[in-house]
């Protein structure tokens, strides 16, 4: 692929080196695994964590005289996930032999896709931020293609002193690798760029997302230059497995090539691992001719072939995407910016919100969902999941505050009833005595009470109005905070004889 | 085109067959004279020719996304050298 540079050098992502300052180019390849029920080419399930070589059928096992049948939902999942990167859908794609010699990898070739992928050139925005200033800035990403490919098997190293233990299950799991372009300037960038695709994937349904069952990984793809200058030599750090790794990888990387050049030397193209537990990345022993692959188009398997009206079918049934949800949220319920961002961020909480939102106030659903609903789940490290008050419960809080039947104060208390002990909110509120004061007498006697008790204050907020907040907050104690703080200000404002 | 005995031998290697010294000399003519009737298939004027990917006129066959297979670890170790509770063992790997 020819390289193109699609940025201006931005100071702010610039970084300092002993002879001025760098820039760094970063591109990505993540390996996304499909989700389907059964592999690319065998009927074996996909499932996580079976009994090893449970998941394995004689095709996985590259046994003499098998064949490979394509699975159609993979196809299926891969175009989908094209049109949501806004990307070109092939309709004639061809699968190849890429071949190399490894324990698990049984065939002694790849099934993937070279010259021909299934998807081509797309684009991922992104948002980078907050800056100091609190603001957003979004930055298109450019993709360059997306093909289909077969996993390999698993080999496990430590379980015994001069062997190595071979698990086939992942082997012939079907993945998408999403490439690229070297668009990124940044480690923040690459962040939000692998979280902004992890979220995609997941409102597509295409690919769970989960980086610790390894369904995502990443190779990152480094080098720098002087801010502008010509591209350099990038290194390939591989089989990046979580968001903050590939942040910590890139810095690594790229501040041991400034280092290098800036001693004179130079950067040998190569292929590196990162190592979480020293934040470093280190040079992988250079596997001979590794690179020497000798695709050829796989003579089991026929050009895969669809026309536009099964592209179009597949287009129709697409859920909203992340960027259009914002955008309606934005227009038609009247929320901020970063209301909506964090609303959308995660398939569950966007889905979450939209049930606590329907038929009711948008943005008193927002904060709730945003400030109490995720502020707590933070607090006690749950996901929205697993969250102990449900959508529906939610929803009767806000209800129950839109009504006037409870105050926001009492909503907090009554929001944490629900999450420790659960129940009806309705139900509870009556159950419990929650119900805010209307009735104008009882609040009339409360007030009445108070200023008999506080001769001084009373005079005191006579000649100086704003003293009479204090009167309300009291009355707000005696009444237990049932009563509407409205009323109980209108309320002692004329007992008072403030007038405004 | 043609090969050296170089070539031949970097080939071999990568397809992990092993190839004497003897045997690399007498492929490299073998392989040149294939080779070579391919040099002449070139001559043909093929522009415009959709290259041919099945005998008879067909479309790649599919199947369902439901799960058929597994659930045979005994069967697919069976015939391996060395095996512990269902995995393959193989001589230590590891980069």
């Amino acid at each position: 692929m020819t390289l193109i540079d699609t940025r201006t050098p931005d100071p702010k992502r610039l970084i300092p080196g002993a002879t001025g300052d760098w820039e760094i180019i970063i591109g990505l390849e993540v390996h996304a695994q499909v989700t389907s029920n059964a592999k690319l080419f065998s009927g074996a399930s996909t499932s996580f964590g079976a009994e090893p070589n449970a998941n394995v059928s004689l095709v996985d096992a590259a046994m003499p005289g098998m064949l490979p049948v394509i699975n159609e939902e993979c196809v299926k999942q891969a175009i989908r996930t094209g049109l949501g990167l806004k990307a070109q859908i092939n309709h004639k794609s061809v699968f190849d032999r890429k071949n190399y010699f490894y324990p698990d990898l049984p065939q002694g070739y790849q099934i993937s896709q070279f010259k021909q992928p299934i998807v081509g050139e797309g684009k991922i925005t992104i948002s980078v931020g907050p800056d100091r200033k609190g603001e957003f800035e979004d930055v298109e990403i450019g993709i360059e293609r997306l093909h289909l490919e077969q996993d390999a098997g698993k080999s496990i190293h430590d379980q015994h002193p001069t062997m190595s233990y071979v698990d086939l299950n992942r082997s012939g799991v079907a993945l998408m690798e999403i490439v690229s372009k070297p668009d990124m300037r940044s480690a923040d960038e690459a962040k939000a760029y692998v979280t902004k695709l992890r979220t995609i994937v997941r409102y597509l349904g295409t690919c769970d997302g989960n980086m610790d069952e390894g369904s995502m990984r990443a190779d990152v793809n480094v080098s720098v230059r002087k801010p502008g200058g010509e591209f350099g030599t990038r290194c390939e750090i591989k089989n990046v497995n979580s968001i903050r790794f590939v942040g910590q990888a890139i810095e690594y990387e790229a501040r041991r090539q400034i280092a290098i050049l800036e001693d004179g030397g130079k950067i040998d193209q190569e292929t590196r691992l990162f190592d979480p537990n020293k934040g470093e990345t280190r040079s992988m022993r250079s596997k001979e001719e590794a690179h020497d692959y000798r695709y050829f188009p796989d003579p089991d398997l026929l050009p895969l072939e669809f026309d536009q009206a099964y592209v179009d079918e597949l287009a129709k049934d697409l859920p909203e995407l992340p960027d259009d949800k914002k955008a309606r949220l934005i227009s038609s319920l009247g929320l901020s910016v970063y209301d909506a961002s964090i609303l959308v961020s995660e398939k569950a909480i966007a889905d979450y919100f939209e049930k606590v939102a329907a038929g009711r106030d948008g943005k008193l659903a927002a904060n709730w969902v945003i400030n109490d609903l995720l502020g707590a789940l933070n607090k006690a490290g749950k996901d929205i999941e697993n969250a102990p008050v449900s959508p529906d419960q939610l929803g009767a809080v806000v209800d129950l505050i839109r009504e006037g039947t409870i105050s926001g104060k009492i909503a907090k208390d009554l929001f944490e009833i629900v999450w420790n002990e659960g129940g009806d909110p309705r139900a509870l509120v009556e159950s419990r005595g929650m119900k805010q004061v209307t009735d104008t007498g009882a609040i009339e006697k409360a007030v009445d009470e108070v200023i008999a008790a506080n001769p001084d204050k009373a005079e005191q907020a006579r000649a100086k109005p704003s003293m009479a907040g204090w009167f309300v907050g009291q009355v707000m104690k005696a009444t237990g905070g049932k009563a509407n703080p409205q009323a109980v200000n209108d309320l002692i404002k004329a007992k008072l004889g403030i007038v405004e | 085109m043609s090969v050296d005995k170089a070539t031949v031998k970097r080939v071999a290697h990568l397809a992990r067959i092993a190839v004497t010294e003897e045997d690399a000399e007498r492929m490299t003519g073998e392989l040149n004279a294939i080779l070579g009737f391919v040099e002449q298939l070139n001559e043909v004027d093929v522009s415009g020719v959709e290259p041919m990917t099945s005998v008879t006129p067909m479309a790649m066959r599919k199947r369902e996304d439901i799960v058929t297979d597994g659930n045979k670890a005994a069967d697919i170790v069976a015939n391996a050298p060395a095996t512990d509770e269902n995995f393959f063992l193989v001589p230590k790997v590891v980069e």
